[in-house]
């Protein structure tokens, strides 16, 4: 808890910062599309927590992203597939991927690291594949309006990326924090072979979170497909497992796994997008963008482990 | 070292406590944990800085402020956990950091470090070439190398920390044979151990540590076990083992042809009775640990036919055996036994996590009721149940690992070295926790490399030898002499043929 504090209380001061220097910040405009944004990256990053969580990583979400968004606008505009069905299928594509990568992480005991950074190339290759390397879009979303107000549209005047966000935070909350499979993961990540010991079946444990994972990113998939309206299959998505790894490492996960909780990860990707959006409020030239974040990144993670360790020295 | 003191953070860690070593002298230094052996020792290798009195090497008074100071003044430690660097061959870990170079490149001089390393070997008699890999050894033999190190770096005199606990016996015995050349070479060496028979073969002196204090000294014609333990725990060692009483339930478990994948061509076969318990002794590497992983379901290749109160019991994973009631203490209680980043409470529930939760959530209260219930019974010292594993002594994170099972009622306990490495105090303690479990009507099956323990805390010993049990032995014909024998492969007049091929 105090860790989630001490990254929440950095949250609100640069806020707080960037209010001050730009008061567009507190625009309603501006409001919005963060909210926006935030709920789109904290549903996959929560996905990418869980998997950290029990020692693994999984890279492949950005070019899960790129085949989801092409595999989309196919199954609608060209397969003329109804919405519920084609949405079902872009969600069961990642989570049948997700349990590709468990079982091969599980059952052949290939590295999580590797066996996601061939998902990487391969799923990103395969977009570019299906979708003739062309950019896919929804058009007038035809037939299909329903959805586009589900991922895009408003609910009590918040964003519904943000609302679906709020949602998964709280049933996920109960499942990683209350649940009896949330007490296995965390022990999965600290110990596998003690926790095996106990009768646990680790492996699908492990497995199961990939499935999860693959879940969360085939739902935040959707959403980015219709927040970006067009999916161009060699970039879309690009880079975004770093940033969910950025935000949960930020919201207190451990990548040695067995550490982290929601409320970090949500605060860890907050605090990601809120800087990129300082960084374009205050005129510093985006190209610094990414240089920003790092540097971020490894402040917080030094002062965490400062501070860690002078706790531990007190104790 | 004399008047030594040392405080940490709401402890005196020690207080004013002496401890001298001649040249060439074998020094005991026993105590329970927490009796401050190792803080005295870390103090010695200039880990952490006295609070009071001084160290005095050849007279002269030293300070030593750093690990390399120690080095300087020849003090040397073979930690319970080696230092080695196992894909180095064994001249690359003796002069690890200090390798002889070649000019002009500065590159390892391979041939030199090969003739370098050489004399420290035969004057260990070590028969081992020294471009041999470390991992291709015994850990015996990696101890060895690390002795050969010491001497190398001049060591006058080498801190040994329970080197023989994961040693087999004829190991052991090179080891303590080692020490006395050593000793005779004019090396000093204090001995950290919890097994009093290797104490009272080669010290010359004893010295009792307990809290944080000398409990006294004992003289080599003086020691004995009675004494050793008495100063220790300042209890006498009738309370120490546990008598066997009442009779037992034949025949209730029922092990059969249980195959290990380490020795896929032997089997095993073994009866045990309700409210027994039953040994199984043998050398490092017999197979013990191995053929119950097979009983439980944790060795995926193997097999076993397992009947329980006259009925048939499949098991084919872990789960299976827990439901039936067979729990595994396993010998590696910080990577196998406990979750130690978990609390006491998330580790006595976590074999059973349904019983604690409603709908898939987890009910804090009931677990936290269990918890409590655990700590109280088996007097794990701990402010609160909450507090993590990783903090507790050994012999407390040993009471955790057995609590979670006891929490579950166990028909069949199987530990694995249960008190190994923990203190004379906490091993007692487990002693009467198996020893009530068995008046209970449980049936515990325990490994044990301690012959101590095997000899006074169980009902029947099975022997075992390469993957078989040689023997089985009942109270009359339990003796040291017959057990060795069985462990080695021979056969005992008096003892009953088991029924194994």
């Amino acid at each position: 808890m105090k860790k989630e504090l001490g990254i929440f209380l950095l949250l609100v001061a640069l806020c707080a910062v960037t209010a001050i220097l730009n008061p567009r910040f507190l625009s309603p405009t501006n409001l919005t599309n963060m909210a926006n944004i935030i709920g789109l990256f904290g549903i996959f990053s929560i996905g990418l927590g869980l998997v950290i969580i029990t020692g693994g990583i999984d890279l492949s979400v950005g070019s899960m992203f790129a085949l989801a968004g092409v595999l989309l606008s196919i199954a609608l505009r060209e397969w003329g597939l109804p919405w519920p069905v084609a949405a079902l299928f872009v969600i069961l594509v990642p989570m049948g991927l997700g349990a590709l990568h468990g079982t091969l992480v599980t059952r052949m005991r290939i590295q999580p690291f590797i066996v996601t950074l061939c998902g990487l190339l391969l799923y990103r290759g395969l977009a570019r594949f299906i979708a003739d390397d062309n950019t896919k879009g929804f058009g007038n979303a035809e037939g299909f309006e329903t959805l586009r107000a589900i991922a895009s549209g408003k609910f009590l005047g918040l964003p519904m990326p943000f609302v679906i966000l709020i949602v998964i935070a709280v049933v996920m909350w109960l499942v990683l924090h209350r649940s009896v499979y949330g007490r296995y993961l965390f022990a999965v990540g600290r110990n596998e072979e003690a926790t095996r010991f106990c009768g646990i079946n680790t492996k699908l444990v492990v497995a199961s979170s990939y499935v999860l994972a693959g879940l969360l990113t085939g739902i935040a998939g959707i959403l980015l497909a219709f927040y970006t309206n067009s999916i161009s299959p060699s970039t879309h998505g690009n880079f975004y497992e770093l940033y969910a790894i950025a935000a949960a490492v930020l919201g207190g996960c451990s990548l040695r796994g067995g550490e982290g909780s929601i409320i970090g990860i949500i605060i860890g990707t907050a605090l990601l997008q809120i800087l990129q959006n300082l960084v374009n409020l205050l005129g510093i030239p985006s190209s610094l963008n990414f240089a920003v974040m790092g540097a971020v990144v490894l402040l917080g993670v030094l002062a965490d482990s400062y501070l860690g360790n002078r706790s531990k020295r007190t104790s | 070292m004399k008047g030594i003191s040392k405080g940490f953070p709401g402890v005196v860690a020690l207080n004013d406590v002496d401890l001298s070593a001649d040249v060439g002298e074998v020094v005991a230094l026993v105590g329970e944990n927490g009796a401050g052996k190792s803080t005295l020792m870390k103090i010695l290798g200039g880990v952490h800085q006295p609070d009071g009195g001084e160290i005095r090497v050849d007279g002269v008074a030293r300070r030593i402020q750093n690990v390399e100071d120690a080095m300087q003044l020849g003090i040397a430690f073979i930690h319970q956990e080696l230092n080695v660097v196992d894909n180095l061959d064994v001249a690359g870990n003796i002069f690890l950091g200090r390798e002889p170079r070649t000019k002009p490149f500065q590159l390892i001089d391979r041939k030199k470090i090969h003739a370098d390393a050489e004399p420290y070997l035969q004057r260990l008699g070590l028969d081992i070439p020294s471009d041999t890999k470390l991992e291709d050894l015994s850990v015996a033999y990696q101890q060895m190398v690390e002795i050969a190190k010491a001497l190398s770096l001049n060591a006058r005199l080498i801190i040994m920390d329970e080197p023989t606990s994961s040693l087999t016996i004829a190991e052991t015995n090179r080891l303590l044979a080692l020490i006395q050349e050593l000793s005779g070479q004019g090396v000093s060496i204090i001995y950290i151990s919890h097994r009093l028979g290797e104490i009272d073969e080669i010290a010359s002196r004893a010295v009792v540590l307990r809290d944080g204090e000398n409990a006294g000294e004992l003289l080599k014609e003086d020691i004995s076990h009675d004494r050793l333990v008495n100063m220790m725990v300042g209890r006498s060692i009738s309370q120490f083992y546990v008598e066997p009483k009442g009779s037992s339930k034949a025949g209730y478990f029922q092990a059969r042809d249980v195959r290990s994948s380490r020795y896929p061509h032997c089997s095993v076969s073994f009866d045990a009775s309700q409210g027994e318990i039953l040994g199984f002794a043998g050398l490092v590497g017999a197979g013990r640990s191995e053929m119950i992983k097979a009983l439980v379901g944790l060795d995926k290749t193997a097999g076993a036919k397992i009947q329980m109160n006259e009925e048939q019991v499949e098991i084919r994973t872990p789960r299976d055996a827990i439901s039936h009631g067979i729990y595994l203490v396993p010998e590696d209680r910080r990577s196998e036994g406990l979750v130690t980043e978990m609390s006491i409470r998330e580790n006595i529930t976590l074999p059973d996590m349904r019983s604690y939760a409603k709908a898939g959530i987890v009910q804090t209260t009931l677990e936290k009721t269990k918890a409590d219930e655990q700590v109280q019974a088996l007097k794990v010292k701990t402010p609160h149940s909450e507090t993590l594993v990783r903090n507790l002594s050994g012999g407390n994170q040993q009471k955790v690992a057995l609590g979670k099972w006891l929490a579950m009622q166990p028909k069949v306990l199987i530990l694995d070295e249960p008190t190994r490495g923990i203190d004379v105090g906490s091993k007692s303690e487990i002693y009467q926790i198996m020893r009530d479990l068995a008046e209970r009507g449980g049936v515990i099956l325990m490994i044990s490399s301690d012959m101590e323990e095997v000899l006074h805390v169980c009902d029947r010993v099975a022997v075992m030898h390469e993957g078989r049990i040689t023997g089985v032995l009942d109270q009359a014909n339990c003796t040291e002499t017959n057990i060795m024998q069985l462990a080695v492969g021979q056969s005992v007049e008096e003892a009953k043929p088991a029924s194994s091929e």
